[in-house]
This record gives C-alpha cells, structure tokens and sequence, in this order.
C-alpha cells in the first residue's frame, strides 16, 4: 500500500512509461492540452497503409502522473489495433487498465485519450480519408468546445458552464465567456479555443468575449 | 514510518522540538487550569503566571509590550483579526479602502477579497519580478480613505523579504495603519517594532518547530480594532476564547529556541541548493530575489517539467518539498505568487519549493540536488516541449 492517490499500477506506469519519445516522420500525430493547463500530451502514430493496423505509437507528456500513466497504457492498448478499434477506446478502458484513478485526475488522463483520438483523426485527414465536407453546425462547435480546458477545476469549459453563449453565422463564431476580460486565465482560454475551432474547414473567424465580472 | 523522509518542507510545517513539548507538558497534566484572574484559584493563578510569561517573551522577540501580544490559533486567525478588526474599526472613521499585495498569503489576500464582497475597495499592488513591493507604490496607492496597509514581511513560497521599515515610514507618514504578516521570518529576521513602523504583526508557532495552531497577533498600543470572536474578555476583550497555555508555553519556548548559528546553518543549506541547482541543471530559474530571501528558502523553477511529477518521483525517493503547480494544489490553481511575478504558467507549474529546518542537514541539500537532477532528466527526456533532446 501506498499513501499515494494513485495505486501500483499507475506508479509503475509513472515510473517506466512505456512507448515514450518523439517519433520521426509519423504518419499521424497530434497534441492535446497545453501548458497552460497543466499538461499536455503528444501522440505519434506508424500506420500499416494496407490493413490500417497501428504498427507503432509514441507519446510524449508534460504533466502529472495520472497523465504519464495514460499516455503509457493508451499506448499499449492501441498498439496493434486498426484505427476504427483505437478510435473506440475510452477513458474509462484506460483508467480501467490502470486500476483506477483518482476522480479529481480525470482530466489529465483523459487528455491522453484525446490525443490518440486527435492522432488518428490527423491521420485520417492526412491520407484522404475524411472526403466529405460536412458543414460545421453548433453541435460541431460545441463538441469541439469540450475540448478546451477550464484551468481554474481542470474541467472543459462546457461542463463547467464557462460558455455564456454560442453562435454561428456564416462562418464566423462567437463565444462568450463567463470570466472577466482581465482574469489569469482569460488569454489562455482564448487562444486554445481559437485553436480548436479555427481548424474547421468553413469557419473564417472565431471571435472569443468575455462576459464575466 | 516517516523517520528515513528528508523533509524539505519546512514552510508548510515544521516538526515539533522535544524541548517544546517538555514545555507544554506541565499544562496539560498539572497545572492544566484556566487562566483566572489574580482573585482566582491558585492553579489558576499559576496558569496565568504561566500565559503572562509565554506572552512576555514573544512580546520581547518583536521589541514590543506585553500587554501588545494576542495569541490566537495561527497565522489565519491574526491575518484575519488584524485586516478585518481595522477595517472594521476604521469603516466610519476613515474609509473603506484596504492596500495589499498580490502575492499575499491566502489569509491576508482571501481576508480583503472578503471585504472587497461587503463593500469595501481593494488595491492589489504588484511586485517586481524579484518579488519586491516597492514602498512608492505603495505611497503612490493611498487614498483618503485608506484605512489599512498589509504587506508581508516575507513571502510564503518564494521567500521575498520586503522592506516593511520602509513601507511602514509611508504608512506612518500618512497615518495609515500597517500590518504585516511575519509568519515565514518571524526569530529568523530580524523585526523590531520599536524600529520599524508596523502596528500589527502576524507570527505562528508552526513554522518554527512549535506547536501546530498556535499563533500570535502584536497589535501596536492604540491600534484601532474591532474585535470579532465574541465570547469572554480574554486577551486583553480582543479575543475570546479559553487560553491555550500549554500552545502559549510551547510557542515562547519554540521562540526561545532559535539561534542565529542555527539560522546560518540553514541559510548555507539554502544557497547550497540555489548554487548546485542554477550550476548544474540546466533550463533552471531561481524564483525570489537572490539576497534579499528568508533564510530557509530555495524556490526553483525546472522549465519543460510539472511539478507534481517531480515531488511524485522525489516522495518515491524518501523527499518531501512542495511545488507551484496547478496539479498540487487542492485548489488545482497554478501559484498566484509565481503568476504575481510576471511568471506564466509553465513557470508556476514548474516551481518547486525547497524550505529547511533545524532538523536537516547539508547533505540533505546535497542529496536533494543529485535527485531532482536526475528526476528532472527522465521527466525532461518525455516532455513534448524540452528542447534540448535533439543536443542529448
């Protein structure tokens, strides 16, 4: 036993990471987080062309221990796997694998899910496999807008009722945010969310206020 | 079970000295009466003669009297005494603006964001990048109204010292109460209320080797302040509540227990992990001027890494020390102090604290630095943004 929230599997996974460091010339990559909440974590994928099967993954993590020790099983559980497979695995898979993680860590250690998911999806826009140009509608935005991190709990700013309001017209977005223009964290949640949206093929400008006292 | 830890927290808490607690011994199991008045009983009188001496001797630490001595339960309830009794007091006389720091502890900078929900204003002052509030600023923040002035003697995690006879001149020159929270220098700096112009001072027991929720607030004669714990009259009617006399003797003794050798000591085990740190380990960052530092502390930022990775791993190698990081925080907010500083957020992530004790040796600083070199190097060589991998 240890007095550590974290139990010996995770530990061990703290301690050994495994499939860790840069990759050169992947075929897909992505990066989730940024420092600025704490952490962050890289995914690097090998993919077979013919069968889609991950031959090899690495990643690399700026963050804590729950966010080491996913990265390293999410890459043990994805190795081998087709890119539909690894596409499905979840948090609670991860977290399962690893014994369990503390509640209040959720965050760290799903961003490295989120990075596997990102990576796979970078391979797939990389290699044509998304052809169809679906019109970004609110629901798109909002999902993506999960994605962006509230540092003041470690949540997204959707669960945590940070996103005042959300709108849409013809290309252009408008966030509003519940902090004030002068909080900390302001320019941070600006930019990540800029960052997650702006990629989206009809979005023009993305325009982030805030509405906070 | 703890006994092989190389504690380096010292900030946080220190552990109790024998000595102290031999002190505080006798009022528990012998003379274990309250405090009565001279007209009381004789073990009464006894714990009282008791109190009177403890407050006698912490009083004579701070050059002050001791009828200007208040114990309470620790730096939080002075802190919140002194900012909330003045305001109080000073609300209708003279006004209702507060002049702190931004890089306060959380008693004093949770006290005025307590005040600032009922009404009264606020100025948060911010530091230079070593820390230091400059006392022209804080001149240049007086208001007609401003009833109260609370900057730290020195600071918590990054171990600033301010110069507060400087900051109390300004104040004294307008008239404007000063008060300053001297929990992490208290017997370590030297303050001496005859000289310097601070009419409220903050001291704790737990940060030198005494006991935990003890702490005393030095209210200058004449001091306008309103008293909040309601209750009986002790503590000169400032604070209510049965004396703690076995805390009250435990804290004198803890006082009377620091040495200027000691105190050297530490501070040569400081300066050797900022010296090898800053030398050895690359992308490092002192946090905190170099000079003007509480004796006791060493706070470092390890670019490229998260701090609770590296006090995860230094546990795992039988090290205790504190960091910055959002990840630590019960709060899982990144250090405001760091932030004060100009510092972003992989800086604050970064920082990790260093504060020693009486009961650390100069290996300690030695051993602490081969480890968190090497910790540093593995969590560096998976870190996505370490740009010295491709050199390696």
């Amino acid at each position: 036993m240890t007095p550590f929230p974290y139990n010996e599997i995770v530990l061990e996974h703290f301690r050994n990471p495994r499939n860790v460091g840069k990759m050169e010339n992947p075929d897909g990559k992505a990066t989730e987080g940024s420092p600025a909440c704490g952490d962050m974590v890289a995914v690097y994928l090998k993919v077979n062309e013919e069968n889609k099967v991950i031959e090899d993954i690495k990643f690399e993590s700026y963050g804590c221990a729950s966010n080491i020790a996913t990265g390293s099983i999410i890459t043990e559980l994805a190795k081998g796997k087709t890119l539909e497979e690894a596409k499905k695995i979840t948090w609670k898979e991860a977290s399962e694998a690893l014994g369990g993680l503390p509640a209040l860590k959720a965050h760290c250690s799903v961003l490295a899910v989120e990075g596997l998911r990102s990576a796979v999806r970078d391979y797939e826009e990389r290699h044509g496999l998304v052809t169809e140009r679906v019109p970004t509608t609110l629901e798109t935005l909002h999902k993506r807008l999960k994605h962006v991190m509230n540092p003041l709990c470690g949540l997204d700013v959707v669960r945590t009722d940070l996103v005042k309001s959300l709108t849409l017209e013809d290309g252009a977005v408008k966030v509003e945010i519940a902090l004030p223009a002068d909080h900390q964290f302001a320019a941070v949640v600006k930019e990540d969310i800029k960052d997650k949206i702006e990629p989206l093929w009809d979005i023009k400008d993305v325009v982030v206020e805030f509405v906070g006292e | 079970m703890f006994g092989e830890t190389t504690y380096l927290d010292n900030g946080a808490a220190t552990r109790l000295d024998e000595r102290v607690l031999e002190a505080m011994r006798p009022y528990y199991f012998d003379t274990y009466a309250v405090a009565t008045s001279e007209f009381g009983y004789s073990i009464g009188i006894t714990a009282r003669e008791a109190l009177d001496e403890a407050r006698a001797a912490l009083a004579a630490q701070l050059g002050g009297r001791p009828n200007e001595f208040i114990f309470t339960s620790g730096s939080t309830e002075s802190s919140n005494m002194a900012i909330k009794g003045v305001m109080m007091a000073l609300a209708e006389k003279k006004g209702r603006h507060l002049i702190t720091s931004k890089i306060e502890d959380f008693p004093v900078l949770n006290s005025a964001r307590a005040l600032e929900r009922q009404g009264y204003r606020v100025t948060y002052l911010a530091p230079d990048g070593d820390g230091r509030i400059d006392p022209e600023a804080v001149r240049a923040a007086l208001e007609p109204d401003t009833a109260l002035v609370s900057i730290q003697h020195a600071n918590q995690e990054i171990g600033t010292v301010q110069d507060i006879a400087a900051i109390g001149a300004v104040c004294r020159e307008a008239g404007v109460v000063f008060h300053s929270d001297a929990t992490h220098t208290f017997t370590r700096v030297p303050l001496d209320v005859g000289r310097v112009p601070v009419d409220l001072v903050t001291v704790s027991a737990h940060t030198i080797h005494g006991p935990r929720g003890v702490g005393g607030l030095y209210v200058r004669k004449g001091t306008p302040l309103r008293k909040w714990m309601d209750g009986g009259f002790q503590e000169f009617d400032l604070r209510a509540g049965v004396e703690d006399i076995a805390g009250a003797a435990g804290f004198a003794a803890a006082a009377a227990l620091i040495t200027q050798e000691e105190t050297d000591h530490i501070q040569a085990m400081r300066d050797r992990v900022i010296e090898r740190a800053l030398a050895e380990i690359p992308f490092t960052m002192l946090n905190g001027h170099r000079t003007e530092r509480t004796p006791q502390n060493a706070n470092i930022t390890f670019h490229y890494v998260e701090g609770e990775s590296i006090t995860l791993q230094l546990d795992m190698r039988g090290f205790a020390v504190s960091t910055g990081s959002a990840c630590f925080s019960k709060s899982l907010e990144a250090s405001h102090v760091i932030m004060g500083i100009g510092g972003d957020h992989e800086r604050a992530h970064g920082s990790v604290r260093f504060t020693f004790g009486r009961y650390n040796v100069m290996e300690d600083a030695d051993r602490i630095i081969d480890n968190i070199a090497e910790v540093v190097a593995q969590l560096r060589a998976i870190s996505p943004l370490y740009p010295g991998k491709e050199q390696a």
